[in-house]
């Protein structure tokens, strides 16, 4: 039972952090149909906002303050680098998902040189702010606060997510361009200007999980790689552009691998997830939450 | 002017392609042995094993549309295929002890796993190193397929299979050897690795089958079943509706870019002498597609030469400018993906019509002058 | 051209297609609902009908491009639904698209080509074609495209595309050829050679259905009509006698503003 409910928590933790770098691909895949293979150096890019604000810009006597404010700031800096991305690139190779795939991969190699030649090539600790230290033991599972926090990092997101679709009228042009862009464009949205915007919300969000990742342990020029793939799987699994699908696919891979990691160990419990996905696509292959399209697409 | 015009043939017959075919066996056979030192010679070898794959890449992205960003774990199943058997043939010669390859030594595993022991026959690994990566491309290929997943979707889930590939080897520390790999290998069915005579009958095997597999993807390309392979890359829901079943259509492209790549992997390994996770995962299978995007995706012969400058301009650059290489790298999947698709083929296929649209024009021109006077 | 298996006998006392039932559902909206239809060997049969009476859909369905939520569809006595596209074209059904679709890379000759090759192993598939068979070249002049024949099936315009779709479906031999829509966007004479080709076509034994909203294209090549009204059959008959039937005036006058249906309208009442 004890076994049960520590690996249930470990699911959870790992799909909080997945949820928080797959919200933005969830966004910017399914709205304008872009990979963006960069995605996961954006993720760096916050980490490393992190970084800079601790050591050079506060120093170590204000990690609570330095820390506080990073959030909003990675915010900013994944979501500018979106921007820049979107206007030099992207927007050329409209129409083109597989090349944009390969050309922002292109895009996070250099990004990874970048930060190399900046920050150097070893990874870097940045010290997590002092309340968030320690953790609580509930039913024998001990939950470090970091851990909690990112899961409400998460919560929090989602609501921000929730609201701005739902409520204000940003969020409501976004939602027509998703399910249906040409009938958005006809009733005269204008598209361009709602892919910006979601690229700008996708690659901050991507910002701010990097921010999360500081707290999970020493940061790398190279981080961005080990979450970008599974990231996108839960955006296949989710269902393109659904919000719902990617939250059930985030917690159902967390869950996966935490448990079967238990059982054999973390290298084949990864292979297991795969295959597993393999299988979940022969019954569901457009994901959980589909949306219906007609004629010969 | 006439004969200078003959020399930019603008058809590809079957004449200038054997004469073009002949030039580069050649070259590769005779020219390059001639020239190259031994060291430069190991070179070019690897550098073929790569255009093996690039060949495959072709087969199946440029002209299946499947743009396959996981050939890493083809060319890990065959390099591994080899690798162990190779590692069997070594231990089965050490005068004593447990005969065993010697990282499994080390990592104390005492007795052969059941996993290797099928690899000591030479027949059966030679097999495994192509029809291995062939059979798990045709059961993923099919499962994935069949359910009409593709695009994006396609590519990411053959990049996860890589990523999970290398997950495993680098876990099953006893099995695979790690991190490290399998490395120190001394012999090659009876070729001396050390012994740069046989080097260099090594490098004429890996030449040999280069131009084979070329040969073998240049007629599935202009075969039938080729045709078949575009339809289903431009309109693959047509496709259905002329009779055919697209999975199969797809997966046998993607098996056969597979055991190619499983076969570049066999070769890899006595060529360099190592076999290890960081050859095979996400960035260096990624990598793989490069290649072929900057020689042409379309075009076989222009995929297999990008895999040869790249690797050429890597061994070259990355030792003298190491971070400027990286740079260099992404800047040149952004360059060639946005803005010349075709790549060196598309380049070279653009000079070839200026120069004969100038030789042409030269030709015409040459009464104009007169013309002018008569004006003026 | 036409497989001489043409001949071939449908199912003992059967006809060609016979559909009991169909019903195709959208999320809940019902584009095909309960539709019966018979089409008898070697007649040539129109299918018309307003814009969005399920018309399309019901040849989706034939095909196995949609699935239907309820019915049978019986060809040659076998059902087909169920079964997957390539099977169905397997079993002799041959479809064009109501917007052409042809593989824009590769040429004319090779779309038909390929087209023409389903049948063959895949031995055969991996061999290089040298030159164009028989049905290949009989099908290219059929519809008058044999001397674009290396053409790039991209530069072509949309009336060639339209022929070429009907070249590719041709040269496969089915017992049963649906054609959606074969004439809209052509000119008159062009018109003209749709009709006569089709009339050949029927005459050597295959089967034809043709969807279209042209009533002087019926008129002249129709052997049964049958009018299809949202999602059921509205009625089926003579060319004449649907044009005398009351219901079906209703059903084009009352929908004014649909500009085809109105323009079908005047003519069935004409
Ligand atoms: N995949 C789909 N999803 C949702 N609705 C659909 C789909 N396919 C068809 N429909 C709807 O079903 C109805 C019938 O469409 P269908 O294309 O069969 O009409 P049609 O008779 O061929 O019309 P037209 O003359 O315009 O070609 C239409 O209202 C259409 O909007
Ligand atoms: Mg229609």
């Amino acid at each position: 039972m004890e076994v049960f409910l520590s690996q249930l928590f470990i699911g959870l933790s790992v799909a909080s952090m997945l949820l928080l770098v797959a919200l933005g691909l969830t966004f910017t895949f399914g709205q304008m149909n872009v990979i963006n293979m960069a995605h996961g150096e954006f993720v760096m890019a916050g980490a490393y906002t992190t970084y800079v604000l601790q050591t050079s810009v506060f120093g170590t006597g204000a990690v609570t303050l330095a820390f506080g404010l990073s959030l909003p700031l990675a915010f900013l800096v994944g979501g500018v680098l979106g921007l820049i991305l979107e206007f030099t690139l992207i927007r050329r190779l409209h129409g083109r998902p597989l090349d944009t795939l390969l050309v922002t991969w292109g895009v996070s190699l250099m990004l990874q040189q970048l930060a190399r030649d900046i920050f150097g090539a070893p990874n870097v600790q940045v010290k997590a702010p002092s309340f968030l230290e320690g953790g609580i033991t509930v039913a024998g599972v001990s939950m470090p606060y970091t851990r909690l926090f990112i899961i409400g990092l998460v919560v929090v997101a989602l609501l921000a997510i929730w609201f701005y679709l739902s409520k204000l009228p940003a969020g409501r042009r976004m939602r027509a361009v998703v399910q249906n862009r040409d009938l958005a464009a006809a009733s005269g949205v204008r598209t361009p200007h709602v892919d910006r915007l979601t690229f700008f919300i996708g690659s901050g969000l991507a910002g701010v999980a990097g921010v999360a990742v500081t707290l999970l342990g020493s940061i790398g020029p190279t981080l961005g790689t080990n979450y970008i793939i599974d990231a996108f799987l839960v955006v296949i699994v989710g269902g393109l552009g659904q919000l719902r699908g990617a939250i059930v696919a985030a917690i159902a891979l967390g869950l996966a691998n935490a448990y079967l990691e238990y059982w054999t160990d973390a290298s084949l419990a990864k292979a297991a997830v795969f295959a597993l996905i393999v299988v979940f696509l022969q019954f569901r292959p457009q994901g959980l939450v589909v949306t219906r399209r007609r004629g010969l697409a | 002017m006439a004969t200078m015009a003959k020399l930019f043939p603008a058809g590809s017959g079957r004449g200038a392609f054997l004469v073009r075919f002949t030039l580069a066996a050649a070259a590769l056979l005779l020219v390059a042995p001639a020239l190259l030192n031994d060291f430069r010679l190991n070179l070019l070898a690897r550098y073929l094993c790569l255009a093996i794959i690039a060949v495959g890449i072709g087969l199946a992205w440029g002209q299946g549309g499947m743009l396959v960003l996981g050939q890493g774990l083809f060319f890990g199943l065959g390099g591994y295929a080899m690798g162990m058997h190779m590692k069997l043939e070594e231990a089965a010669a050490l005068p004593s002890g447990p005969q065993l390859p010697d990282f499994m030594t080390w990592s104390g595993v005492e007795s052969l796993p059941w996993l290797w022991v099928p690899f000591r026959s030479a027949a059966f690994a030679i097999a495994a190193c192509v029809l291995v990566p062939m059979i798990v491309a045709a059961v993923l290929g099919t499962l994935i397929f069949r359910q009409r997943v593709r695009g994006a979707y396609f590519a990411i889930l053959s990049q996860a299979m890589a990523a999970a590939f290398v997950i495993v080897l680098i876990g099953q520390q006893g099995l695979t050897g790690g991190t490290n790999g399998l490395t120190n290998f001394r012999s090659f069915f009876g070729l001396q690795l050390s012994n740069p005579d046989d080097k260099r009958l090594l490098y004429l095997f890996v030449a040999v089958v280069f131009l084979a597999v070329f040969l073998i993807a240049r007629q599935l390309v202009r075969s039938r079943y080729g045709k078949v392979l575009v339809a289903c890359r431009d309109a693959e829901d047509r496709v259905r509706f002329l009779g055919y079943d697209p999975t199969r259509v797809k997966v046998l492209a993607y098996a056969g870019a597979a055991g190619m790549a499983g076969l570049a992997g066999a070769l890899y390994v006595p060529v360099v002498g190592i076999m290890s996770p960081a050859l095979l995962g996400i960035v260096p299978s990624i990598e793989m597609v490069i290649w072929v995007a900057l020689g042409g995706r379309t075009v076989l012969a222009w995929a297999a030469a990008g895999a040869i400058i790249v690797g050429w301009a890597r061994t070259d650059l990355s030792e003298r400018f190491p971070s400027g290489w990286l740079y260099a790298q992404g800047a040149l999947f952004i360059i060639v993906i946005a803005f010349a698709p075709k790549g060196l083929a598309g380049v070279s296929e653009e000079l070839q019509r200026r120069v004969r649209s100038l030789l042409s024009r030269r030709r015409s021109e040459t009464p104009a002058p007169e013309r002018v006077k008569v004006a003026a | 051209m036409s497989a001489p298996t043409a001949g071939a006998s449908p199912a003992a006392g059967g006809a060609l297609l016979e559909i009991r039932g169909l019903k195709v559902v959208f999320d809940g909206f019902h584009a095909v609902d309960g539709v019966d239809l018979t089409v008898e060997q070697n007649e040539v049969r129109f299918l018309i009908g307003p814009n969005g009476a399920g018309k399309t859909t019901l040849v989706d369905a034939i095909t196995g491009l949609v699935k239907p939520a309820a019915g049978s569809i019986r060809f040659e006595g076998g059902e087909l639904v169920k079964r997957r596209e390539h099977q169905i074209v397997r079993a002799g059904v041959g479809r064009t698209f109501q917007t052409p679709t042809v593989f824009e890379q590769l040429t004319v000759l090779e779309n038909v080509d390929v087209a023409a090759s389903f049948r063959l192993g895949l031995p055969q598939l991996l061999r290089r074609p040298r030159g164009a068979t028989p049905a290949v070249t009989a099908a290219l002049e059929a519809v008058g495209l044999d001397a674009l024949g290396d053409a790039q099936a991209g530069t072509l315009s949309h009336g060639q595309r339209q022929w070429l779709e009907v070249a590719m479906v041709l040269c496969q031999g089915p017992r049963l050829l649906l054609l959606d829509e074969p004439v809209a966007g052509m000119t008159g004479e062009e018109r003209l050679r749709t009709g006569e080709l089709i009339t050949r076509i029927a005459g050597e034994g295959t089967t034809v259905l043709v969807i279209e909203h042209d009533m002087d294209f019926v008129r002249r090549f129709a052997t049964r009509v049958t009018v299809m009204h949202e999602g059921r059959i509205l009625t089926e008959g003579t060319v004449s006698e649907v044009q005398q039937d009351e219901t079906v005036r209703e059903v084009y006058l009352g929908r004014p503003r649909d500009a085809r249906g109105a323009g079908a309208a005047a003519e069935v009442a004409s």
